[in-house]
């Protein structure tokens, strides 16, 4: 039998876990803004430093720990070339994107943030880049200003002329809300607070996974994200930050490795980007960025995209057709501003009960509050249920979400 | 049916079902047969902790017996709950307490459930067993 190929077949193949089955079903994995599948390259390479590499970094002088700091100072030039930064020095590791913000929201409160300041984030963030930024603001005495979004998940920039004034020290925005799924205008947001000064720091967790990222073109001073979400092992995460900030701002936690010179009267601290890596890190996670940065060179591809353009369109199609389903993240012109990520809730039906039912046939997508519960009382629900797709995604696995998803809702109503 | 009849009962309707799927139709449907849970007793001392969908267990006891009333606002969890009552309701904190509740092992619903609803699950039993034991 002629068997038609896929235009991201030779990418499945190089994902050990999409060939599983669950509950004797293949599974349908659409749950990938909170944690995507690896490759096995990225498997090998912790396999490997694990098993052949495994010293501790930047400390002795020995072959192995020679060995793992190549692996692990390697990934940061992935990174580095990966956001276009300008040095490598701007790329500091973090156990994710939500250390990443406390690590900045910190560090930056320390350094800049005094009582009456304002710092700015909007309705349409993760619980990660609400809740450091609020802590900052207790400790510190400052307020904590909200950039709502309208009816269909849109950020009201037009309202930045009125929130910001000459006592907001910074502003935190998403690049991409891992609920809404819509591409927010960041380098807008951005040209708009340096013009009064402000720097800004970009929540890039489901960002860094759907855009072409260049941090010099987009000017942000700050950007964030996870590669646990980007094909990468988990507890890994970058900090982009430009070095003026970097340099200016005092170290996060103390310890081995981020210190020049320590006596019990008077210690100096280490230059970028140790400053910010205090203690063992995380080093055979941290060196998978490496392939995993190197799957993502190969996802770039025009007729893959295309396809999974076809995928995204055809489920956006169907969430707004289908009158018993409300759907958080509404293109208002092409769905080129939305990526393929659709919460939604059914009229009647509660979340949890489709998620449960879905599992069973295989199909794994998110229930629950998402970590953004500003969202769902903006929208007056207590959940929602999401899809999140990847590039390995097909059209197969949509149209049987479809199916299945239309199966379950009968059931429940 | 004794308690221990009734437990029985319930493993043999649900050995019948060999597909996960139709074990969701059947508590949909026991989910759907509870009966009416008045507005005014979802309080926050009725609610269950540790389950990620919302259900309240209300008693009262008749004649030496507990009767349990619950709802849910999510219906896979209140055919559990319903099950759950199906079993332990009426009967004296005695009988109840005689039970070593491994009739949710027995049908799969603890090892089937994702391990925040098989903490719901837990707290159900253990808020029933708790009613019971306030009750001796």
């Amino acid at each position: 039998m002629f068997v038609q190929m896929r235009p991201n077949d030779h990418i499945r193949e190089l994902f050990p876990t999409l060939s599983r089955k669950v509950y004797g079903k293949d599974l349908v994995y659409f749950d990938n803004a909170a944690t995507s599948q690896r490759p096995q390259t990225v498997i090998d390479e912790w396999n490997r430093i694990s098993s052949e590499s495994n010293a501790n970094i930047h400390r002795a002088v020995h072959r192995l720990a020679d060995e793992a700091t190549q692996a692990y100072e390697q990934a940061r030039d992935a990174v580095k070339d990966f956001l276009n930064a300008e040095a490598r020095e701007e790329i500091i590791f973090t156990s994710g994107t939500t250390a990443a913000v406390n690590l900045v929201a910190f560090c930056f409160g320390e350094a800049f943030v005094k009582e009456g300041d304002e710092v700015v984030v909007t309705e349409a963030e993760h619980h990660s880049n609400i809740v450091p930024w609020q802590m900052m603001c207790r400790r510190k005495g400052a307020i904590l200003k909200v950039l709502p979004i309208d009816d269909s998940g849109h950020l009201r920039v037009e309202m930045l002329d009125d929130i910001l004034t000459e006592r907001t020290k910074i502003m935190a925005v998403t690049h991409i809300s891992n609920v809404l799924g819509i591409i927010n205008p960041v380098k807008d947001i951005i040209e708009k607070c340096h013009s009064k000064g402000i720097p800004v720091l970009v929540d890039g967790a489901q960002g860094a996974v759907h855009c072409k990222v260049d941090v010099r073109d987009l000017g942000c001073d700050f950007y964030v994200f996870s590669g646990h979400k980007l094909y990468a092992a988990t507890g890994t995460g970058v900090l982009y930050g430009k070095r003026e900030w970097l340099d200016r701002m005092p170290p996060y936690m103390g310890g081995g490795e981020m210190v020049g010179t320590v006596s019990f009267e008077e210690t100096t601290y280490a230059p970028l980007p140790m400053k910010y890596e205090a203690g063992t890190q995380n080093f055979a996670s941290a060196a998978t960025l490496k392939p995993a940065l190197e799957l993502v060179n190969l996802l770039s591809d025009n007729k893959l995209e295309d396809y999974n353009n076809k995928i995204r369109d055809y489920l956006l199609e169907y969430f707004l057709s289908d009158e018993r389903i409300r759907l958080f993240g509404v293109p208002r012109g092409t769905s080129e501003e939305k990526i393929p990520l659709f919460s939604f809730v059914v009229e009647g039906v509660h979340h949890e009960d489709l998620a449960l039912i879905l599992d069973k046939m295989g199909i794994a997508v998110r229930s629950g509050q998402m970590c953004a519960e500003p969202l769902m009382d903006r929208f007056g629900v207590t959940g929602m249920l999401r899809a999140s797709l990847a590039p390995y995604n097909t059209m197969e696995e949509a149209e049987y979400f479809v199916k299945c998803l239309n199966r379950a809702i009968d059931m429940l109503i | 049916m004794n308690l221990k009849e009734a437990e029985n009962a319930i493993v043999e309707e649900f050995s019948m079902y060999e597909e996960w799927l139709d074990k969701y139709e059947y508590l949909i449907e026991l989910g759907k047969s509870l009966k009416d849970y008045p507005e005014s007793a979802k309080t926050d001392d009725k609610l269950i902790k540790g389950c990620q969908s919302r259900v309240w267990l209300d008693h009262k006891i008749e004649d030496g017996k507990v009767v349990f009333n619950a709802d849910s606002d999510a219906i896979i969890t209140k055919g559990i709950i319903s099950l759950l009552i199906g079993l332990y309701s009426e009967r004296t904190p005695q009988e109840i307490l005689s039970s070593d509740f491994s009739v949710v092992e027995k049908i799969g619903l603890k090892e089937n459930l994702s391990p925040t609803r098989a903490n719901g699950l837990v707290s159900m039993i253990a808020k029933i067993r708790e009613v019971a034991k306030s009750n001796m």
